[in-house]
């Protein structure tokens, strides 16, 4: 091979490896992102049963049942529509009534949501900078300082 | 008063800063020797200075100073001592003085050990990096003064965030930080190319052994916040493309093409250009992971401290050194002459596609880390990117660089025969796709993929080892001239084959805690037992617990295999003082062969407890892996050829023979 056509060589393979991982990004951006919603929301989007979301909001105070062994259920809420949520395992430390919390997972075709992770945090002040920033735009939510 | 001499010997540290930025540079242009040797000396006094400011803050967490603000916010007298000193760390100011305690020891040992570089160079490099010291100590100053006093004094402190109460993660940062900012190092000397003009063989030999100490830092460095994830969080997973440890990932990704291709410019004189890059964009990871990390862009357990101000003006240094490094680079780098060119199937071909792979793997990563925050702030949707993306993008992009490195790390210089080198590894595919048949015979209803997975680690293992064997003659050679050889082995032949076995051993962890975990969640009263994987896992009993600063309930659970108990562990719950938080200790018995990780949670209606049971297989090898990629880097430094300071420029020929 001359100079030339070993420079090309490296160069075409160096192209080929960067489209590969543009496809594989592109492809990867559409099929496996999750939107993350409040309850009303998903209400007013009018989201289909089976797609895979992020929930976010305050538990509904007085709403945690633990009836169903490792099942819990509890009530999400947005301060103006509410959704409940059933969720299968252990809730993490920090999981409280009326603090914040995240839900991922699908609604079921009776509106249900269906959470397969419930989001541990690490800190007892914590509230989620997704869900602070929605309740904000909705108005229901004030800074606290610890 | 320490306080106050701590804050002084910062403004002090700023302003030696500034001197030991311009005047060696100013003396460099001109030929100035005086200005030059003043390079040295000042980067030693910023050091002391720095040094001072943080013994001072270290001082104050010791004898619990609750009149420093720092301290109070971030420490309690009842704390362990470990967890005193760790608490200098553990938030947002004092990290940011770490940050630059370790800049600071990185630039003295330049000027200690960098006895054999250029006056010129060296004179250089220092000053690039006195100006990112004086960057991050005016950010201090200014903006995160960690010794500000409160009046009037409590009398007790607020106690630093319970999960980070942790052995790993008391070192955690220490080690993340020194590989961050280890690439400081190589970027002042990119920086100090650049406007040098010359790239040559002994400018790579000396940005490698700075290059492999920041990626060693950074392979420990990682692990252990991996580690720590696994045995804290109490999730069972170790890895979880959270953006802070995609933060830290991208430079890892970056720093390991660098190491690679620094190995291009010193045997080869080729790739000079591409290195020069590499060596600003690794850094510049760095100062972004800073920045997510630090700034309160991210909301996770790093991010201290939410003050807009200071992630602004983060970002004003981040602009100013990657813009700045690329501008420069824009104008110089035409300047510096190619090198040699090389035949597409050789070591330098390799190493080139390495560059690639791990290029590309790296700005999968990156696209999948900022992207929700730049859909956020252009359209205000809020999105995810988990697990399900990066496993489509940077898996299949790890795939092919992991599948060719056994033969590139045989294929020689210049031009080389990919059929020889074939023939060399045929014994180690075949051990490979034997194991991978066998385990796919034994596991038939298992995902295909894992076998698969299992044979590329042992791919990479028998293949780092058939190298080795053919090196010293293994078999072919009495076994005493096979010793003699292994002696004689350059070190860093013997660090390459101990990094990239060590890779295939992570590879083997992954892939079977990622496709084998046995994962069992059930409500268990006292006395009851539940099945996971081969093991079964009995509640014993519940007690009361109290530690030196929490209390708390203790689980214990014995642990069988079939009739026989190989094991008792115990999960806790723990409500730490001052505040209650709560935090979960997980039950672990660990074995090479798998884990078993038991979690209490918390107490159902009828009184049992959510217990979650784990068997994770073979998942130890991660770290394992991890621990010996670390070693093998250790091994390289060791190496004759690469001690700090070691190579003279004159001294070097141009191209060295393939060994």
């Amino acid at each position: 091979m001359t100079r030339k056509q070993k420079r090309l060589s490296v160069i075409v393979g160096g192209l080929a490896i960067l489209g590969l991982a543009a496809g594989l990004v592109l492809y990867a951006l559409r099929d496996s992102i999750v939107f993350f919603y409040t309850p009303s929301e998903i209400s007013e989007k009018n989201v289909q049963p089976g797609t895979r979301l992020r929930l976010g909001g305050l538990v509904e105070k007085g709403s945690i049942s633990k009836a169903g062994g490792t099942t819990v259920t509890f009530v999400v809420t947005d301060m103006i529509k509410t959704l409940n949520v059933s969720y299968t395992g252990q809730l993490p430390d920090l999981f409280r009534e009326e603090q914040g919390v995240v839900a991922e997972g699908v609604l079921d075709a009776s509106g249900a949501f269906i959470a397969d992770t419930v989001l541990a945090k690490h800190d007892e002040n914590y509230m989620p900078k997704d869900v602070a920033d929605k309740l904000k735009e909705k108005g229901v939510w004030q800074e606290s300082k610890p | 008063m320490i306080a106050e001499i701590g804050h002084f010997a910062l403004i002090l540290a700023l302003a030696v800063a500034a001197f030991q930025t311009v005047v060696p540079l100013i003396g460099a242009e001109r030929g100035n020797r005086q200005m030059i040797a003043a390079a040295v000396p000042a980067t030693l006094i910023q050091l002391v200075l720095v040094y001072v400011a943080f013994a001072a803050l270290t001082h104050a967490y010791l004898i619990s100073d609750f009149s420093v603000r720092n301290v109070f916010e971030n420490s309690h007298s009842a704390k362990p001592l470990l967890y005193k000193i760790s608490g200098v760390w553990g938030n947002h100011e004092g990290s940011m003085l770490l940050w630059v305690f370790i800049l600071a020891s990185f630039g003295g040992a330049v000027a200690v050990f960098g006895d054999n570089l250029p006056p010129t160079l060296k004179a250089r490099v220092l000053a690039v990096q006195g100006s990112i010291g004086f960057a991050f100590l005016l950010f201090i100053v200014v903006a995160s003064n960690p010794f500000a006093r409160l009046n009037p004094v409590p009398i007790e402190g607020n106690g630093l965030n319970p999960v980070l109460q942790d052995p790993a993660l008391a070192f955690h940062p220490p080690f993340l930080y020194a590989g961050y900012v280890g690439l400081s190092v190589a970027f002042s000397f990119a920086i100090a190319a650049l406007i040098d003009g010359k790239v040559d063989a002994a400018w790579a030999r000396w940005v490698r052994p700075w290059t492999l100490a920041a990626w060693m830092f950074l392979t420990i460095g990682i692990s252990m916040g991996s580690w720590w994830a696994y045995y804290e969080l109490g999730w069972g997973g170790w890895w979880f493309w959270d953006p802070v440890e995609n933060a830290s990932f991208m430079p890892w990704l970056v720093a390991t093409a660098l190491l690679h291709s620094a190995i291009v410019v010193e045997k080869r004189n080729a790739l000079k250009v591409w290195t020069v890059l590499l060596s600003i964009l690794a850094f510049s990871l760095s100062l972004l992971g800073t920045f997510l990390v630090r700034s309160g862009v991210l909301t996770s357990v790093h991010a201290f401290a939410v003050d807009p101000a200071r992630g602004i003006f983060i970002l004003g240094i981040l602009c100013f050194f990657i813009g700045g490094a690329l501008t420069l680079f824009a104008w110089r780098a035409p300047a510096l002459k190619a090198g040699g060119f090389f035949s597409p199937i050789s070591r330098e071909g390799g190493l080139v596609l390495n560059n690639l792979f791990l290029c590309a793997a790296c700005a999968s990563v990156l696209i999948g880390t900022l992207y929700p925050l730049a859909l956020e702030t252009v359209t205000g949707e809020k999105i995810s990117v988990g697990p399900p993306y990066f496993n489509l993008t940077f898996g299949p992009i790890m795939l092919p660089l992991l599948l060719l490195v056994p033969i590139g790390a045989l294929l020689s210089w210049k031009r080389a025969d990919l059929f020889a080198v074939l023939q060399r590894l045929w014994i180690a595919a075949a051990l490979a796709i034997g194991l991978g048949v066998l385990l796919l015979v034994a596991t038939q209803r298992g995902p295909w993929l894992a076998p698969f997975g299992m044979a590329l680690g042992a791919w990479l293992i028998f293949g780092s080892l058939a190298d080795l064997a053919n090196r010293i003659a293994l078999f072919r050679a009495p076994i005493g001239t096979s010793w003699s050889r292994l002696v004689g082995l350059p070190r860093s032949s013997l660090g390459m084959t101990a990094a990239h076995a060590g890779l295939g051993l992570m590879i083997i962890g992954i892939i079977a805690i990622t496709l084998w975990k046995v994962e069992h969640i059930v409500a268990m009263k006292p006395g009851e037992r539940a099945d996971v994987g081969v093991y079964a896992v009995q509640f014993v009993a519940e007690t009361p617990l109290t530690g030196e600063n929490y209390t708390g309930r203790a689980g214990q659970f014995r642990i069988f295999r079939g009739e026989s108990e190989i094991a008792t562990v115990v999960s806790e719950k723990r409500e730490f003082k001052p505040m209650g938080t709560p935090t979960t200790e997980v039950g672990l018995h660990q074995t090479l062969a798998g884990d078993v990780y038991v979690v209490m949670g918390d107490k159902t209606a009828d009184g049992a407890r959510v217990v979650r049971l784990y068997f994770n297989p073979l998942v130890s090898l991660i770290w394992l892996g991890a621990l010996i990629m670390f070693f093998g880097g250790a091994l390289s430094l060791t190496d004759r050829r690469y001690r700090v300071g070691a190579p003279k420029r004159k001294l070097t020929p141009a191209g060295v023979p393939a060994e």
